[in-house]
Parts: structure tokens; sequence; C-alpha cells
């Protein structure tokens, strides 16, 4: 079994057992996750992603269907906490996250209540903070830092917690274009070197590009998933359903529209000079 | 504008006072305040003055801010001191229309002016020195006998701190509203205080609206790092009296017998 298993999950904010006709949030998902993966889901506002995040961590339990977090339901209500500590969720607002005034003594919430050993604490704390890069800063206010590195706070307080998987909802949403790509490194240095698993939540594109897996995602229903590669080569069915493709995919599905022959779809500018050299070669 | 202001500020240094067991700066700064209040001649007021000079200068922070928490009082000191100026008994030094100054006058304006400013310098000492994490965890410990009574003594300490930490938050936020109003025109700046008090609408409205929108979001953001009420929770920096607080409350001890002292064996001078 995968680490993280959804089966058939639908869930409506509103009371679907009264209401069965309650407009679903998510409508029957199903999708895994395994172990050391970089899985990024992608689509629009509103079509479920955010919901699915918060089942992953027993935020939210479906209305139908069933989570299972290394085989434990999310619905048992005795294992809630064993879920929490094994999947980490880091939210989009980074100032709506952390809740104490001092960096490191934010970072120490997550397993102060835990009740974990005060040395123990400490060390948990400076590798967290080493690990997003933010050690220096582990005696500054919160409010003073930039928008980039207080979302680097707010995943170094998930690591504190010590879990296996680390879902993020969209947090660069918020971020300017350099706190953006200081959490994206952050977070693809975690998977390949510690071997993190990594479920990030996005609608950038060029985030997704970055991940082992994508999975898209349209009014509450997975769309389809695969490889970078194998999403973003299909421009037309993401088109149809008005969602982007990195540029450099965009001008090569152009060209190809154009008449020229271009041999794969290249989701980065080096390879995009590369399939451009061979066509012009 | 509003984030100019020092009082109440945490300000991260290693010094003597940084250091004392933040429960110990509570109490002491408790007894110290009766203290401040039971001065009745010069030599115990210099006693106490002395006592906070020593606390300031041990403390490390740089003077200016001090300076920074004093100057928002400024007002309120003029205004009592000068009210006690014209209030004291006794034989008139000097006499205009319904004014006149006596030397008792004159000591109660010198006793209330350094006794207000000693408290703003004592209390600026205890924030300065002391992180709003460590302060409520204080409060949390020395309250919680009151646990027995069924007192929600870890809810209210959680309080505290989150109200502490979402204060520079919502100052920033609240700048941001106003900002925004006045791009769309609207005037804070003049007219009647009910027109002003009225302009306040339109930024308290939306600051109420997205401070119950964060903290819904901060509840998940805590509930997501497993948090669970204060039941078996413990603290990376634990906190524990040592040597250095037995010293100080040694030489809070001293001032207290001093005052006292000073009290029985000295005329007051108010």
């Amino acid at each position: 079994m995968s680490f993280i298993t959804l089966k058939d999950v639908v869930f409506s904010y509103d009371d679907i057992e009264s209401n069965p006709n309650a407009p679903r949030a998510v409508d029957g998902v199903s999708m895994s996750v395994e172990k050391g993966e970089f899985v990024a889901v992608i689509g629009h506002n509103g079509c479920g992603k955010s919901t699915i995040a918060k089942h992953l961590n027993a935020m939210l339990l479906p209305d139908s269907g069933k989570v299972f977090v290394d085989s434990d339901d999310t619905s048992d209500e005795n294992k809630t906490f064993d879920i929490r500590k094994k999947v980490g969720l880091v939210l989009q607002n980074p100032d709506n996250q952390l809740v104490a005034s001092i960096v490191e003594e934010d970072v120490a919430f997550g397993p102060e209540n835990l009740g974990v050993e005060p040395e123990e604490i400490r060390k948990r704390v400076d590798s967290a903070l080493k690990a997003v890069g933010m050690y220096e800063y582990r005696e500054h206010a919160p409010f003073k830092l930039s928008g980039g590195q207080k979302q680097r706070v707010a995943i170094a307080g998930i690591l504190a917690i010590q879990p296996e998987c680390i879902v993020l909802d969209e947090p660069t949403a918020m971020l300017d274009p350099s706190g953006r790509s200081e959490v994206m490194s952050t977070l693809l240095k975690l998977n390949r070197e510690k071997k993190m698993t990594v479920v990030l939540i996005t609608h950038y594109m060029d985030e997704a590009v970055l991940a082992d897996r994508v999975i898209v995602m349209d009014g509450g229903r997975v769309l389809t998933e695969g490889t970078p590669e194998e999403v973003f080569s299909q421009v037309e069915l993401l088109k149809k359903h008005r969602l982007d493709v990195p540029q450099s995919a965009e001008l090569m599905y152009r060209l190809r529209g154009a008449g020229v022959e271009v041999s794969s779809i290249p989701l980065n500018v080096a390879d995009c000079i590369s399939a451009l050299e061979e066509v012009l070669r | 504008m509003v984030r100019d202001v020092a009082f109440g500020q945490y300000f991260p240094a290693k010094s003597l006072i940084h250091r004392l067991d933040p429960r110990a700066k509570l109490v002491m700064f408790t007894a110290y305040i009766v203290i401040i209040f039971c001065t009745f001649n010069f030599a115990s007021l210099a006693v106490t003055t002395a006592f906070t000079v020593l606390f300031v200068a041990l403390s490390g922070v740089p003077f200016k801010f001090y300076f920074k928490s004093l100057k928002v009082i400024i007002l309120i000191v003029l205004i009592t001191s000068l009210l006690n100026l014209f209030y004291g008994s006794g034989e008139p030094i000097w006499q205009w229309w319904i004014f006149r100054i006596t030397q008792n006058g004159i000591n109660r304006a010198i006793f209330v002016t350094l006794r207000i400013v000693c408290l703003i310098l004592a209390s600026s000492c205890l924030t300065f020195t002391t992180s709003p994490t460590e302060m409520t965890d204080a409060i949390e410990r020395l309250m919680k006998p009151l646990k027995i009574l069924h007192f929600p003594v870890h809810e209210i300490a959680m309080m505290m701190s989150l109200a502490l930490r979402f204060v520079p938050t919502l100052l920033e936020e609240t700048d941001k509203i106003m900002q925004a109003q006045k791009a769309r025109g609207s005037d804070f700046e003049s007219g009647g205080i009910t027109k002003r008090v009225r302009a306040l609408t339109p930024i308290l409205v939306p600051l109420f609206v997205s401070a119950f929108r964060r903290a819904y979001e901060i509840a998940t953001a805590m509930e997501c790092r497993c948090y669970n009420g204060g039941d078996g929770r413990t603290r990376m920096k634990s906190i524990h009296l040592s040597a250095r607080d037995c010293i100080s409350f040694a030489v809070l001890g001293l001032v207290i017998t001093g005052v006292i002292l000073c009290n029985i064996f000295l005329e007051p001078a108010i």
C-alpha cells in the first residue's frame, strides 16, 4: 500500500446528507502518494486542491470514501495525532502560521505540543532551522522577516515535528518571485537530500514542472496525472480546462501548430533551447 | 506611524537581566510597584531610584529605547506634576490669584514625577528583557495553583502570547487599511471629534473581519502542529531559579528594608 492513499473521496462544505445536491468541493478523488515522492497537485482556484490538502492530515474528513495515511484511516479519531505527526501541513499565509514572537520559539511549538524533552526540542529546532537555511535568524521576530523567510520558518516549524511527509497548500501564492524561489529550492533540497515526501499544492505550472509526478485537478476531480513531461505534453487538454502550461511547452505547442516539427515538449528554458537548436540545424 | 511605539517591545540581548528567571522578574516587578508607592521621604525615593537605575544599566538595552518609552508618557507626567504642584498643603511660598505653591506641593510634584518615570523605566526594563513567550510562560507557572479552582491558566497564557504575537501584524494591517481608505478619499485628519471617530468605521470593520479570518487560520495552523491544549506540553526553554535570581531578590530585599527603615526613622516629606 502507498504511504498516502485516497479512495473515492467526496467532500462538501455543506451538509451533504440533508442536501444531496450540495456543491461538492471534492467529487470522487482517488490518488496515492509514495514515500520519498515529490508530487505536485495543480488546478484552478476552487478545483478542490486545497480541500484535498486538508484531507491528507485529517484536518478534514471525507463525507464518503477513505483516506489512509501509512495504513491508518484518517477518520479514526484515536489516530488523528499519529497522522498529524506523520503528515505536516504548511498553509498559504505565512503570517497566520507563526504563533510565537521569536523564530526559534515558533519552530519549537510543534515538538512542545508533542511533549518532547527540552534538550531534544533544542536539537530538532536547530536542525529544522538549518534545513531551511534560517538558522542565523533564530532569534529574530517573525514580523521583521520577508515573506519567503517567514514561509521557510513555517516549513521549519513542521519539520521540527519530524513528519514523514510534508504537504504544502499554495505556499508561494503570497510571495514575491525571490520568495517563491527560496521556498521551492528549500523543498527540492528536502526532497532530494532528506528523502522527505513532498506534496505541493500550487497553481504555478513552473513549480509543478519540478515535481516527480503531477496531478491535475478540475471541478473536484482528477483530470489527468503523470510525470511533468506526460502531463504538459497534453497541451490541448489543459487548455480546454483553462489551465496554463509552462512557457516553453506553450512555445513548442504553438510552433507545432505552425507546422514546425518538434520532437519533444520541453519543460524548462535549457531544454527548450536545445530543442530549438535541433529544429534549426 | 503606529510602529514606533517602543513601550512593550522585546529587545533581544544576553545581559544579566535578560538571563534572570522571568518568574523572578515578574514577582520582583510586582513588589517594586508596591514599594515605589510606599516611598514617603527623599531617602527612600533615592534608594528606589538607584535600584531602578541599576537594573536599567544592567539590562544592556541602549538608553534611547528607554527614552522612547518615556516620551510617550511625558504629557501625563507634566499634567500630574503640575496638578500636584498647585494642590500642596501648608504655607504658600508663592501665590498668584488662585494658584499657590507650597513646599509640600513642590515635594509632591517631584515625588509623582520620579515615581512615574521609575515605573515606566522598570516596566520597560521588564518588557525589553523578557520575550513575550517567557512572560506568558512565567504567568502560566505562577498562576498554576489556580488550576485547582478550574481556572483556565494555560488557555489564558496562550491567548496572551498569541495576542502579543499579533500586535505588530495587526498594526501593519491597520496601516495598510488606512492607506487604502485614504487612497479612496477617506479623511481622518480634519473635522470635529465626532466626525473623526466616525471616519474610523471604514478602518475598524475590515480590520475586525480580517482579524476573525486570521484567528480561524491560526487555529487551523495550530491544529496542524498537533496543538491539543496545555496537557502534556513541554517547553524548549525550561525556566528555573538560579543564583542570579537569588542575588537580585536579595538586592530587592535590601531596597525594601531600606525604604521601610527610612519611612520609620525619617520625617515624611509629603
